[in-house]
């Protein structure tokens, strides 16, 4: 099935566990250290774990397991694989 | 260091094994010092290649890429750039994880980029079969066009391989870049910038434009050029992301036909951990659990050394005053210097144990999830998750604290956790809380298994803390500094602590301690002897009025010596200074005597007892607890004829200590942290506006 597109679909709207891929369209949202990072577009992503106090969130990107908070995590588009 | 040496930079991602890989080449052939102009630490050791190659090895800061966004990191962009025939590096060592090789290999290709030799080290290859990994090094070596060694260092395999690799690459002296970054993305512009000078290749003029970081051999007519490309500066983003890109772009067909991973075989070690350390409940549970057990550990473990060296340093005063002859020489070296380097080394123990179990939790990778716990409640405070470990390392001293505030990548959040460190309660105000508590607080139990006392000194922990997060606040809401706020934390793989690594982080901490604290303290130490020990006339005559005095009391030789030591104390230089300032410190409850002391303690809080210790002619070599708190304990404060040391002072003076800037060495290194006076100034003066206003409460309220 072919992926949804949800502009309103961001990293900040994963639930645990769940997997989408980075849009091309959100290049210039990503800040550099985080595309050094992996963060790359087209990437596929996972949230992992929420912090207690729901921020920040823990993912999985291109084999780097990383920790961003929420307000980067909302700036960074993705397409969700539907379900 | 000879001519011949070959200078190697080691560099690679952190969490790759890097400092194993350092530790393993040199040994104990390393030494800390310090890059010229700026403050971060440079470790630099030797290592011996074969039987005629030394290279001397300098390790870089960890780091994801050579583009900066912590101190640490700008280190790496600074030394690749430097040209400098002394400084700059022959031959570049890169280490990788095999597991993140990918990402690891974005750092090589910019490294690569430089054109100067690089010899690229897989580290953690004996996890391969583990993790369902294999590599054609053959191929990887030729897409790479470089020396590429499997290694694991922390079995100690590959070393041989690396030392080779690093001779061989340094002989050939080729380098050639990895990715044309100009082609791919927009030729004319990369041509334009290169034609400013022959001198530094397009990739080096790239990274001064897109960091702003010049090298000194860049003339004003070419940094001019340079600048005129920082205009655009949308356009330099745009361009920064379409490099990163391509790079990864590129990895990957590299990567493609040489580099494999079976995925049914990751185990989930990291996930099953995961769910426990980040857990809602269980996770700030553990990490309570492990504080609690490393202050109990610290107080258990420390007081059996710290009394030794108290003891030995006490001998070795006591001897040397014996084989010495009597003079003044003599008495510096007796009175001024060994106690000084005494009050130094008596915090070792300390420091040493709990840079231990800091050491150990980010070694085992623990420390990222705390981070990661902690982000959100410290943001609230104007700090970082990170700020969390210099506030636990607050707890040993300050000044190591303050130095591991520079992973923290935004300067507001940075300042802020360096300015409320010296608010947690430092290894130097123990023995005073403790002598404190003992004189006013009875030892009984509360709720029939509390120790009262115990928990007085909990509490003034807490009260650490709690000022620390509370001035945090304060300063996040009043500091308008604009910077911007970017947290992104990598959470690495749970691994067992290497036993060596752990030894040399243990070791560097406690030297930079040691050096910087130290030097103050012995330099203060020997002021403060001075100006005790030297007075205006009536000092001199103390002595002699004292003996004529107590000429009909029948006293001891000892009790006479003791009578004069207080009495010559009394006219002295810091006599005359703390009877000046009574009359500031009255309201709090301190007489002139108290005011010596705390003056005195501006070296080191603990200077406190000692002085104490001195007034009330206790002799000096023997701190004997009990007898200083018999003689705090009896002294009487002549206007109200109670003691002197009565349950409103005590408090006062525990609340003055709490809160009070009184540490010289940490001003000293908060100044070389943010380059300005001003913030140990904020520091001395509100930290101590503070201190006077919550004990002239205390005692007001409690008398």
């Amino acid at each position: 099935m072919l992926p949804k597109i949800n502009s309103l679909s961001t990293i900040a709207t994963l639930h645990i566990g769940e997997i989408g891929y980075i849009s091309e369209e959100s290049l210039d949202f990503i800040p550099l250290k985080l595309l050094e990072m992996g963060c790359l577009p087209g990437a596929e992503i996972e949230l992992i774990q929420i912090a207690p106090l729901k921020d920040p969130i823990y993912i999985c990107v291109n084999g780097s397991h990383l920790a961003i908070r929420k307000e980067t995590a909302a700036k960074i588009k993705i397409l969700k694989s539907n379900s | 260091m000879s001519k011949n040496d070959i200078k190697v930079a080691l560099i690679g991602n952190p969490n790759t094994g890097k400092t194993s890989l350092f530790n393993q080449l040199t040994g104990l052939n390393q030494k800390v010092g310090n890059y010229p102009g700026v403050t971060v630490d440079k470790k630099q050791g030797v290592s011996k290649l074969s039987a005629t190659q030394n290279a001397i090895i300098t390790d870089l800061p960890g780091t994801y890429s050579i583009n900066p966004t912590s101190i640490d990191e700008s280190i790496v962009l600074k030394t690749l750039l430097n040209k400098d025939i002394s400084a700059s590096p022959d031959v570049i060592l890169v280490v990788a994880d095999i597991e993140n090789l990918k990402r690891n290999l974005l750092l090589f290709s910019q490294i690569k980029d430089l054109e100067i030799p690089t010899v690229l080290a897989i580290n953690m290859v004996d996890q391969m079969t583990k993790k369902g990994i294999t590599i054609d090094l053959s191929i990887l070596k030729k897409e790479l066009n470089t020396e590429v060694v499997l290694i694991s260092a922390r079995k100690n395999e590959g070393i041989q391989d690396v030392k080779e690799a690093i001779i061989r690459c340094h002989v050939a002296a080729k380098a050639s870049p990895l990715c044309s970054i100009d082609s791919k993305i927009d030729a004319d512009y990369f041509a334009k910038l290169k034609e400013i000078t022959p001198n530094y290749s397009m990739y080096e003029l790239w990274l001064m434009v897109t960091q702003n970081n010049f090298p000194d051999s860049i003339s004003d007519k070419e940094k001019e050029k340079l600048l005129d490309f920082q205009r655009d500066f949308s356009k330099l983003k745009n361009y920064q992301h379409k490099e990163t890109i391509y790079r990864y772009q590129e990895i990957n067909k590299i990567l493609k036909k040489t580099y494999l991973v079976d995925k049914n075989k990751a185990t989930d070690l990291r996930s099953r951990l995961d769910k426990i350390f980040t857990h809602k409940i269980f996770g700030y549970a553990i990490f309570v659990f492990i504080l609690l057990l490393i202050f109990q550990s610290i107080f258990d473990w420390a007081s059996v050394p710290m009394d030794f060296i108290d003891a030995t340093f006490a001998d070795i005063s006591g001897f040397a005053k014996k084989q010495l002859p009597a003079g003044v020489l003599s008495d510096l070296i007796t009175e001024g210097i060994i106690p000084g380097i005494g009050g130094v080394i008596i915090f070792i123990p300390q420091i040493a144990i709990l840079f231990m179990f800091i050491a150990i939790l980010e070694e085992t990778g623990y420390m990222s999830r705390v981070v990661f716990l902690m982000d959100r409640i410290m943001r609230r405070f104007g700090m970082n998750g990170k700020s969390v470990i210099p506030l636990i390392s607050g707890t040993a001293c300050a000044i190591p604290a303050i130095m591991a505030t520079r992973t923290i990548s935004s300067w507001k959040e940075r300042l802020i956790t360096i300015l409320v460190t010296p608010f947690t309660t430092c290894s130097a105000r123990l023995p005073i809380y403790a002598i404190l508590i003992a004189l006013i607080i009875p030892s009984k139990k509360v709720f029939g298994f509390l120790n009262l006392q115990g928990l007085v000194l909990l509490s003034l922990y807490a009260l650490g803390f709690a000022t620390a997060v509370l001035a945090a606040f304060i300063l996040h809401k009043t500091l308008h500094i604009n910077t911007k706020s970017f947290f992104v934390v990598e959470m690495p793989n749970y691994k067992l602590p290497s036993i060596k690594n752990v030894f040399f982080e243990v070791l560097e901490k406690t030297k930079s301690f040691v050096l910087e604290a130290g030097k103050i303290i012995l330099a203060l130490s020997i002021v403060l002897w001075f100006l005790a020990s030297n007075g205006p006339s009536s000092f001199d005559k103390a002595e002699q009025n004292t003996i004529e005095n107590v000429a009909n009391q029948n006293l001891s030789v000892d009790e006479l010596q003791q009578k004069i030591a207080s009495a010559k104390l009394e006219n002295s230089y810091i006599g005359i200074l703390g009877k000046s300032i009574e009359p500031t410190i009255k309201p709090l409850g301190y007489d002139w005597k108290i005011g010596i002391a705390l003056i005195t303690s501006f070296a080191a809080r603990e200077v406190f007892v000692g002085t104490l210790a001195t007034i009330y002619s206790v002799e000096a070599d023997d701190e004997d607890a009990t007898t200083i708190k018999q003689k705090m304990a009896s002294e009487i404060n002549p206007d109200t004829g109670q003691k002197r040391f009565n349950f409103a002072v005590g408090m006062s003076l525990m609340v003055f200590y709490a809160f009070a800037m009184q540490c010289m060495a940490t001003l000293a290194i908060v100044k070389r942290e943010t380059k300005s006076w001003k913030w140990p100034l904020v520091q001395l003066f509100g930290m101590g506006l503070l201190a006077y206003i919550s004990s002239l409460v205390t005692y007001q309220i409690l008398s």
